[in-house]
């Protein structure tokens, strides 16, 4: 038989590393791509004295370089700082895994997205970042480019799935053109929360949804 | 290293062990090209043989061996009956072609192509389960328009269009009617004799015939200008040495299909499509329930990914494909999954199982545990899938 991926390929993809959940995460991220509508989740627990990566886990709604991507990048990031694990290149991971076609680039490009982000995430929650500038639209936007919509493949933003944003006062509102009850409306709407609320100076982030679109 | 259970058969399909005995003399003893009646007594022998065959098509379709012209297949009988149609009427005519969103792409490409030569062209929607409206089509016909082209079941999700309504209303408006029939020739019932259908594309490697042969159906009279170049072959209409063979396979793989055997498909289809549905929690059925061919089952399994799914039964030894974006080479979503109001999601887990002659009832069971099993798996993983969800 021949398969389109290497051994190694193979073997992350039929039995991925670090697969799952972790509860109440020290940080976390969902990333996708808007090329193939892969999004792959990254959640890590982060020994506070150290900043060192205790545990990692993953989620992928992907092909399969995307899902051994996440395996391998999973593997190589545990035990590392979180300074040590910014470093690791969407290279690494392909080199680990012993090549990745071109083609294929994008989606597996995600998982080391998903982890840059995770720590990102990690640093907001816990102080780390040390340039404090006011939240803008044009900032809480550019987060929004991470969240992707199932349902075109397409992020949030580009999509036109956010009618609108506002930032007053520490309050983060933002207009979601989807019925509250859509399939996929509380996924959405978590996914924003966690990007939005871990930014030092908002209190509170407002998700309307629009009725009409039932 | 498991048994295979090839389900991928609109693809293409195993040769017929029966196909190659018809045509295997004609590579060794019988190989001249085919000549006219003066040439020598091979070539003489070699036109006969051709022409036995034509006849042998012909007959399954009602129609006269002289509106049949075989080709290299589907892409090219399409490719002629669109730019030929073209071709022929010039400015006699209009310049607009119509055409559907979910055509496969000889004809959708093709359409394309007559664009960039200044060609107008409508794309007509479907509806959720992939039918066309009599209406829009109604509405999109003008003076203009020289063609209307309309595959008469759809490659991947196998709605099966009423070509007899939709060939009227071409003619009660004054446009040529071609189909694309590759998945429906000897699959169902096609009387060219009483269907108002001016061109019918169809292919041999569909039904366990050899690939790259196919045929054009031009009824008498159709404008349909030449544009491969070359000899007289195939009634001035098509250039190029005739493939004697596989003309030969041809008409043998069209024989050998039965209505017992489209039954039997349709029933192992039927199975098919209901278990998935049945033991698989989150599946939708992509195409009609029952204007359907019998050889289709496509249904998508949320929050998973196609291109995971399908290596994952590769590795099982089960053949089929994917309308996600990830095992496209363009990467792009189907363009019929998405042509039929589905969305990205619907079409990133969509799965087509095509059938053939060499599927049995016994391999819906092993297809049905390994696809509970990997979408398990790949769920287990999925960040879309909530928590509890049957």
């Amino acid at each position: 038989m021949k398969f389109p991926y290497g051994d190694k390929v193979l073997e992350h993809f039929k039995n991925p590393q670090n697969v799952g959940k972790i509860e109440d995460p020290d940080g976390k991220a969902i990333v996708g791509s808007p090329a193939c509508g892969d999004m792959v989740a990254v959640y890590l627990k982060v020994d506070e004295k150290e900043h060192r990566i205790t545990d990692i886990k993953f989620e992928s709604y992907g092909c399969a370089s995307n899902i051994a991507t996440g395996s391998i990048i999973t593997e190589l990031a545990k035990g590392k700082t979180i300074e040590e694990a910014k470093q690791i290149s969407w290279k690494d991971a392909s080199e680990a895994l012993g090549g990745l076609p071109k083609i294929k680039a994008h989606c597996s490009v995600l998982a080391v997205e998903g982890l840059r982000e995770a720590i990102n995430n990690y640093e907001e929650k816990h102080g780390l970042i040390k340039e404090k500038k006011p939240t803008t639209v044009d900032e809480v936007k550019r987060r929004l480019k991470n969240v992707m919509n199932p349902l075109t493949g397409l992020d949030v933003v580009r999509g036109n799935l956010i009618t609108d944003v506002k930032v007053e006062e520490g309050t983060v509102s933002i207009w979601v053109d989807l019925p509250e009850n859509h399939i996929f409306a509380s996924n959405i709407q978590e996914e924003i929360k966690e990007r939005i609320e871990t930014l030092w100076d908002v209190k509170k982030v407002e998700l309307h949804f629009n009725p009409s679109t039932a | 290293m498991p048994e295979i259970i090839y389900m991928d058969n609109a693809a293409s399909t195993r040769l017929d062990e029966r196909v190659l005995e018809a045509m295997r003399p004609y590579f060794f003893e019988s190989y001249a090209v085919a000549t006219s009646e003066f040439g020598h007594s091979m070539g003489i022998e070699a036109k006969e043989t051709l022409e036995k065959a034509r006849s042998s098509l012909a007959n399954t379709l009602g129609i006269s061996p002289e509106e049949l012209v075989l080709t290299s297949g589907d892409t090219e009988s399409s490719n002629l009956a669109i730019k030929g149609v073209a071709l022929s009427l010039g400015d006699k005519k209009g310049k607009h072609i119509v055409t559907s969103k979910i055509e496969d792409f000889p004809v959708l490409n093709s359409v394309k192509a007559m664009e960039r030569y200044g060609y107008k062209a409508t794309y007509l929607p479907v509806d959720r389960e992939g039918i066309l409206d009599l209406g829009e089509l109604e509405r999109s016909i003008t003076k203009e328009t020289i063609l209307v082209s309309i595959q008469h079941s759809n490659q991947e999700i196998g709605t099966v269009q009423d070509i007899a309504a939709l060939g009227k209303l071409c003619h009660e408006k004054g446009a040529l009617f071609h189909v694309d029939a590759t998945h429906t020739y000897r699959r169902l019932g096609i009387d060219l004799a009483k269907l108002p259908v001016d061109l019918m594309t169809f292919s041999a490697h569909t039904i366990h015939g050899p690939k790259g042969i196919g045929g054009l159906f031009v009824r008498k009279g159709t404008p349909l200008g030449k544009w491969m170049d070359g000899g007289f072959q195939e009634f001035n209409l098509r250039a190029g040495l005739e493939n004697i063979p596989a003309a030969v396979g041809f008409a043998k793989a069209a024989e050998l299909v039965t209505s017992e055997e489209n039954e039997r498909l349709a029933s192992i289809r039927d199975k098919l499509i209901t278990r998935l549905l049945d033991e698989v929690p989150e599946t939708t059925l992509n195409g009609h329930r029952s204007k359907r061919i019998p050889q289709n089952a496509n249904i998508t399994f949320h929050y998973v990914e196609g291109e995971s799914i399908t290596l994952h039964l590769d590795m099982r030894g089960i053949e089929v494909s994917t309308g996600s974006a990830c095992f496209s080479r363009s990467l792009e979503a189907s363009h019929v999954i998405m042509g039929i109001g589905g969305n990205h999601e619907r079409a990133h887990g969509s799965i087509r199982y095509s059938l053939g002659r060499f599927n049995r009832m016994e391999e819906v069971e092993v297809v049905v545990a390994a696809m509970k099993e990997v979408i398990f798996r790949l769920r287990e993983i999925s960040p879309l899938r909530k928590e509890e969800k049957t």
